[in-house]
C-alpha cells in the first residue's frame, strides 16, 4: 500500500527525526519504491511457519546475581559514563527543561 | 631487503619470530604506507603510535621469549569497533568526537594476541550501504582502476570499503570488518581480497556499534585464506557479555587448513544463475567450480528455493532492527546534541537525529519505523521473520547433500562511485547472492578467483553449515590454490 507525505510525516516523528517539506517529498518516493517491492513478501505461503526468533539454537543465560560481576559493566563508572555526554552537570546528564 | 608491507600477516608472523626483521621496522613501513595513501580516504583516524607501541611490546616480547599469536602483526581496526582513548564514529556524525572508555571485546582479543593498530577504518556510515559512499568522512576510494584507460573512481564496496581498499593497497595487513548483509564479502570480492564472515556468535558484538542485532557479525579481512584464519582465531570466542555469543572452544582453523576436499560435496544453488548477469560472473562461477573439482570435491546441483525473498526479506527485518538499536541517539548521553534556540526534550531529539544521521540511515529508520508501527507489524516484519525460517531451511535442507556451497559474491565488478547512489534499490540488489547466508546465520567467506575483461578482481563465495568454518576456509584454500590471483592495483595514490 502506498503512504503518502502526512504518513511519511507521522513516521518521521515517531522516529523523532525532524524533517523538512522537501524532504517529506523525496522520502515519500523513496519509501514507496522500496515499500513497493518488498511487498512481494506477501506472496510466499507461509502457513504453519513460525517467525524466526534466534538465527543459531542458543540458550539465554542468566550472569551470577552478584554485584558489579564485571568491573566493565558493573557500577561505579560514573565519571566514564558521564564521559561523553554533550551536556553533563553535577555529575548527572543535562537535559532542556521539561516541566515548568 | 623485501618490501615489509608484501607480507602477509603469516609472514610477517613468522618472518619476526626468526628474527629477520623487527616489529617495529614492520610497523613503520605500514605507518608510513598509511600516511601516503591519502587519497583513499580508507582511514578516518590514523593511530602511528598504537602500532609502534605495539610493535615495540612484541620486540621485548620476541627477546624475551614471551611471543603472542600476533605478535609484530600491525591491523587495521573498522570504525565500528570502540577503542579505548580513539575516536569511535561508525562513520558518522552522530558519533564524530565520540572517545570510548572501553574496549571492544574483538579489539581487546586481537591486542592481547600481540596486534598493532594502524589507525580506525571508514565504512558506510553505522554500516549502511555496499559501496562506502554513505560516510560522514567522505567517500573511500578502491586502489583498482578500469583497464579502458579511464580514470573512473571505483567503490571499494561496502560497508567495510576502507577495510577493504586499505588491504588491496597494502596500508595493512589485515583489518577487522562486520557483515550484516555483506560488507565483508562483498567489499573483499570487489577489491581482490579475502574475507570471512563466521557463524553468527562466534565473534562478540560487544563494543560493536549496533545496526543489526540478529544480523550482525565481525570478521576478518586479509589476503588470503590463511590470514584470515589467524585473525578469526584471535577474534572469535565465547564473552559473557554478548547474550548471542556462541560458548563453543574456538578451533585451530590455520592448523587444520587442507585443500583436499576428497569426500567433500559442493552444491551449486540453480537460484544464484541470474537471467541477464555478466557473463564473466558465470564464467568465474563455472571455472571454480572446474577448481573444486580438481580438488576432489564431488559437484551437486541444489536448490535453495526462497532465494529471491531473501533480500526484501533483509529490508524489513535489517531496517527494524536499526530502528530500535539507532533510538539510543537522543544528543542525552552521548554524541551528537543539537539544541534549537528555546527548544524541548522532543525538538532536541528530532533536530539532534535530523542534523547526526545521514540520508540513507534516516531512510533505514524510517523504513524500520513504517514496518514496526501499530497494524503494520504482522504484515511486514513477522511475514518477513517467516520468510527467514523459510531461508534457513532451505539451507538445512540442501545440506543434506552438500558439505559447502559455492556461488559467487556479488552480481558484478566493482562499479563506479556516483553510479548507483540515485537508486536506494538498485544498491540494495548488489547484496543479493550475500543476504541469504547472513539470514541464516551460515559461516561465509570471498576468495578472489578472476579478473573481468575490465580488469577488475571477482571473488566466489562458499557458505558452510553453521559452525564449519574449517570447511568454508578448506575449500577457499582450494579456489586460492588453482585460481592462483596475484594481479594488484597499480599505485596511482
Amino acid at each position: 500500500m502506498a503512504i503518502d507525505q502526512a504518513t511519511v510525516r507521522k513516521i518521521a516523528s515517531l522516529a523523532r527525526i525532524a524533517i523538512s517539506d522537501a524532504e517529506a517529498a523525496a522520502m515519500e518516493g523513496e519509501l514507496n519504491g522500496i515499500l513497493g517491492w518488498v511487498e512481494q513478501l506477501g506472496e510466499v505461503d507461509v502457513t504453519g511457519v513460525e517467525p524466526m526468533t534466534a538465527v543459531i539454537p542458543n540458550n539465554l543465560r542468566l550472569r551470577d546475581d552478584v554485584v558489579d560481576a564485571d568491573p566493565l559493566t558493573g557500577g561505579n563508572r560514573r565519571d566514564d559514563v558521564l564521559a561523553n555526554a554533550p551536556a553533563p552537570q553535577h555529575g548527572f546528564f543535562g537535559v532542556p527543561k521539561v516541566i515548568e | 631487503m623485501t618490501d615489509l608491507t608484501n607480507l602477509t600477516v603469516a609472514q610477517i608472523r613468522d618472518g619476526h619470530r626468526a628474527g629477520n626483521f623487527s616489529a617495529v621496522e614492520v610497523a613503520e613501513a605500514f605507518n608510513a604506507n598509511v600516511a601516503g595513501a591519502k587519497a583513499l580516504n580508507a582511514f578516518i583516524v590514523e593511530t602511528p603510535d598504537h602500532a609502534l607501541a605495539a610493535a615495540k611490546a612484541a620486540d621485548a616480547d620476541r627477546a624475551a621469549g614471551t611471543l603472542k599469536p600476533l605478535s609484530g602483526v600491525p591491523i587495521g581496526m573498522k570504525d565500528l569497533f570502540a577503542t579505548n582513548g580513539v575516536q569511535t564514529t561508525a562513520a558518522s556524525h552522530m558519533l564524530e568526537g565520540f572517545v570510548p572508555r572501553y574496549e571492544s571485546t574483538v579489539s581487546q582479543k586481537l591486542w592481547d594476541a600481540g596486534a598493532g593498530m594502524l589507525g580506525k577504518l571508514n565504512l558506510d556510515q553505522f554500516a549502511m550501504g555496499s559501496s562506502n559512499e554513505t560516510s560522514y568522512f567522505g567517500n573511500v576510494i578502491s586502489p583498482w582502476k578500469r583497464n579502458d584507460g579511464g580514470n573512473a573512481a571505483l567503490a571499494p564496496g561496502g560497508s567495510s570499503g576502507g577495510s577493504s581498499s586499505a588491504i588491496a593497497a597494502r596500508l595493512c595487513p589485515a583489518a577487522t570488518g562486520t557483515d550484516t548483509g555483506g560488507s565483508i564479502r562483498q567489499p573483499a570480492a570487489f577489491t581482490g581480497i579475502s574475507g570471512i564472515k563466521p557463524t553468527y556468535g562466534r565473534c562478540s558484538r560487544w563494543g560493536i556499534v549496533a545496526f543489526a542485532s540478529s544480523l550482525d557479525q565481525a570478521g576478518p579481512m586479509a589476503r588470503d585464506v590463511r590470514d584470515c584464519a589467524i585473525m578469526l582465531e584471535n577474534m572469535a570466542g565465547f564473552d559473557p557479555k554478548d547474550a548471542t555469543s556462541l560458548n563453543l572452544p574456538v578451533p585451530d582453523w590455520e592448523a587444520a587448513l587442507s585443500s583436499d576436499l576428497k569426500g567433500k560435496t559442493v552444491g551449486i544453488p540453480k537460484e544464484y544463475r541470474l537471467e541477464g548477469i555478466d557473463p564473466d560472473i558465470d564464467a568465474m562461477w563455472d571455472a571454480g567450480i572446474a577448481m573444486l573439482k580438481d580438488a576432489g570435491a564431488e559437484v551437486a546441483q541444489i536448490s535453495l528455493p526462497h532465494t529471491k525473498y531473501a533480500l526484501p526479506a533483509y529490508y524489513i527485518i535489517a531496517p527494524a532492527e536499526a530502528s530500535s538499536n539507532l533510538a539510543r541517539y537522543d544528543g542525552v548521553r552521548y554524541g551528537l546534541r543539537d539544541l534549537p534556540q528555546g527548544a524541548g526534550l522532543q525538538d532536541m531529539y528530532a533536530a539532534t537525529r535530523a542534523d547526526g544521521f545521514g540520508p540513507e540511515v534516516k531512510r533505514r529508520i524510517m523504513i524500520g519505523t513504517y514496518v514496526l508501527s501499530a497494524g503494520f507489524y504482522d504484515a511486514y516484519y513477522t511475514q518477513a521473520q517467516k520468510v527467514r525460517t523459510l531461508i534457513a531451511r532451505d539451507f538445512e535442507a540442501a545440506f543434506a547433500s552438500c558439505d559447502v556451497i559455492l556461488a559467487p559474491t556479488a552480481p558484478s565488478a566493482a562499479f563506479g562511485l556516483g553510479e548507483k547512489t540515485a537508486d536506494p534499490l538498485a544498491m540494495y540488489l548488489n547484496d543479493v547472492f550475500a543476504v541469504p547466508a547472513s539470514l541464516a546465520g551460515l559461516p561465509a567467506m570471498s576468495v578472489p578467483a578472476a579478473l573481468n575483461r575490465e580488469g577488475l578482481p571477482l571473488g566466489l563465495q562458499i557458505i558452510g553449515k553453521a559452525f564449519d568454518e574449517q570447511g568454508v576456509l578448506n575449500a577457499g584454500l582450494a579456489i586460492e590454490e588453482r585460481a592462483g590471483f596475484t594481479a594488484r592495483a597499480e599505485k596511482w595514490w
